[in-house]
């Protein structure tokens, strides 16, 4: 049996050797070109040690788009499990066209990001937009929406929401679910209030539902790249950068592969020590309960 | 049915009692439910509308100055005509071959690199096995600046080759998630049982294991599937020809595009989530399942 075993183990070689040429190599090459200064293509190089990483420190927008980076990361992540949790238990509820909801509210997930995006920036352009064909019914006059920086991020994190709200509450319905009512039964039996019910038995049930969207979420919303692109392009000016989209912006637009290469290292970093407490407190958490 | 016939011989005065009861019952039933329903139309509103406008903007032509949520006068079907004469056909055709491409690969690696991970567990396979688990949380930009010197180099840029392999590198950990969850809740005993017949490593893997991972394959492909038709972020790095250019690239081009033709960008939007819409409606469950499986751990 331990020879089979070991024989075993030559069936993820080939995975293995893909995320070793693929990931795990360019993940080291992008650390080595963000020691470079360098325009993405020619030949020519040169070393300029940790100017890259300090040049970051000093740039106001790296800090705009770092800023945004954890509204887009936390903040989407905040609304998404509420309101996820919220349309979970209405979803969930003994209601006549319930499955239409659950249809529509999870077709974004589903689409492009770059789309939905696209389909939401028809809704708030400033010419022809849908919500100023509305507020004009009501006689006020047209508003740039995302014309000013700290609107043009609410927006951008309210169209993350719209989109992945869906996702949430597939996850939070399968963790109702999975709860079952004999436990219910038992606990009135026993003469436990709602309060005590909802502490003792559903929020025990619905801990691995609330990590695993947590998660999901979070790491969704720090990578946010697509509707960005979509909706503002990160302006005004730098306003509504996320690390991702400013990345893009220096690696192409700017060809300073050096500096994108280390805004690269730094998004890196930071997402795995957030996935990483997180994980860690989720853990923690999750001890405590049981 | 079967109440139906036996409500019919009863006399007039107690059928108008039953009538009378099931309107009581049903005005009761709006009186406790009136601000869930309240609730659906909203809902509704809120996630219909976008998709309503890009399709009515999609029959209008470029001239029409009605508001947006007004519906198209005649059906104007130039915009859909113009984005397949701009090469959107071509567009969802790299996209098949590379989501084709990369769907196969996953599912072909993903299968083979479970198995051990959920049947050998010794201290090194659970080290492999939390990288894969880590590699899902790698953003996707702090490789992709490597990804495109490394392509670039061994010419990889502008081929579909360069995008699958990326893709694949990205896609790969779920898809192993997925298989080594669902390997791990087969009983044991069937391999054990043919490693006493005589079978080896590999009669074993494709004669028991393989032909019992048909629902999980159904997620992993539908899960790649999506996440590859929907791809955007490698692409733009990797495909910078127009006519390597996928269903997303194209669908960006419309919107970057100096002339702000929105009635095409709208058309081209609609004919690249087509796809999706579709067969998301027709296979909800699946998709449904897939988000749950890939979630919560097993």
């Amino acid at each position: 049996m331990n020879k089979i075993q070991k024989r075993m183990d030559l069936f993820y070689i080939p995975a293995l050797l893909f995320l070793i040429l693929f990931v795990a190599y360019p993940l080291g090459n992008a650390f080595r070109v963000s020691l470079l200064k360098w325009n993405g293509y020619s030949t020519h190089k040169t070393f300029v040690g940790i100017q890259n990483y300090i040049r970051m420190v000093a740039d106001p927008t790296f800090w705009v788009s770092f800023r945004n980076t954890c509204l887009y990361g936390f903040g989407s992540t905040l609304f998404q499990q509420i309101l996820g949790l919220l349309l979970a238990l209405f979803v969930n509820s003994k209601i006549k066209g319930r499955n239409l909801i659950r249809t529509i509210v999870y077709l974004p997930a589903m689409m492009s990001g770059l789309v939905m995006g696209y389909i939401q920036y028809f809704f708030f352009q400033y010419d022809k937009g849908v919500l100023n064909e509305i507020i004009s019914w009501f006689g006020f006059a047209p508003v740039d929406w995302m014309g000013q920086g700290s609107r043009a991020v609410a927006i951008i994190i309210f169209v993350n929401v719209w989109q992945f709200t869906g996702l949430s509450m597939i996850i939070y319905l399968a963790g109702l679910q999975n709860v079952s009512a004999a436990y219910y039964e038992a606990a009135e039996i026993d003469g436990a209030n709602s309060m005590q019910i909802f502490k003792y038995i559903t929020l025990p049930s619905l801990y691995p539902s609330i990590v695993s969207s947590t998660m999901f979420n979070l790491i969704g919303g720090l990578k946010l790249f697509d509707v960005i692109q979509a909706m503002t392009g990160g302006g005004p000016g730098n306003a509504s950068h996320s690390l991702s989209s400013y990345l893009t912006r220096e690696y192409f637009g700017a060809e300073k592969a050096g500096y994108a290469g280390a805004l690269g290292v730094f998004i890196f970093v930071f997402i795995m020590l957030v996935s990483y407490c997180i994980n860690t407190a989720f853990r923690k958490g999750g001890e405590r309960l049981s | 049915m079967d109440v139906n016939l036996r409500e019919e011989p009863k006399a007039e005065g107690q059928s108008s009692e039953i009538r009378h009861k099931r309107n009581s019952k049903l005005i009761s039933y709006w009186k406790v439910n009136w601000w869930k329903h309240l609730l659906q139309v909203a809902l509704c509103g809120l996630y219909a509308i976008p998709f309503y406008v890009i399709i009515v903007m999609s029959f209008k032509p470029i001239t029409d100055r009605s508001p947006r949520l007004s519906l198209p006068n005649t059906l104007y079907l130039e915009n859909y005509i113009g984005v397949f004469q701009n090469g959107m056909g071509r567009a969802i055709f790299n996209t098949v071959i590379v989501t084709i491409s990369v769907v196969l690969i996953e599912v072909v690696l993903g299968c083979m690199a479970a198995y051990p991970l959920a049947r050998h567990k010794c201290k090194k396979n659970t080290i492999i096995s939390n990288i894969f688990l880590g590699v899902m949380m790698i953003p996707g930009l702090s490789v992709l600046v490597g990804v495109y010197s490394l392509l670039a180099h061994i010419g990889g840029i502008n081929t579909y080759w360069g995008l699958v392999m990326v893709c694949v590198g990205f896609g790969l950990p779920t898809s192993i998630f997925l298989y080594q969850n669902f390997i791990s809740s087969i009983p044991k005993e069937l391999d054990e049982a043919a490693y006493i017949d005589g079978a080896g490593t590999f009669r074993t893997f494709w004669n028991i294991i393989l032909p019992q991972l048909k629902p999980v394959t159904v997620t992993v492909v539908i899960l790649t599937g999506v996440g590859i038709w929907n791809e955007y972020m490698s692409s733009l790095y990797i495909l910078q020809k127009s006519d390597m250019f996928t269903v997303t690239l194209k669908i960006n081009s419309y919107f970057s595009a100096a002339k702000q033709d929105f009635g095409g960008a709208a058309a081209a939007a609609i004919v690249g989530m087509l796809p999706v819409i579709i067969m998301y409606l027709f296979l909800q469950k699946y998709f449904i399942k897939g988000a749950v499986d890939s979630a919560v751990k097993g």
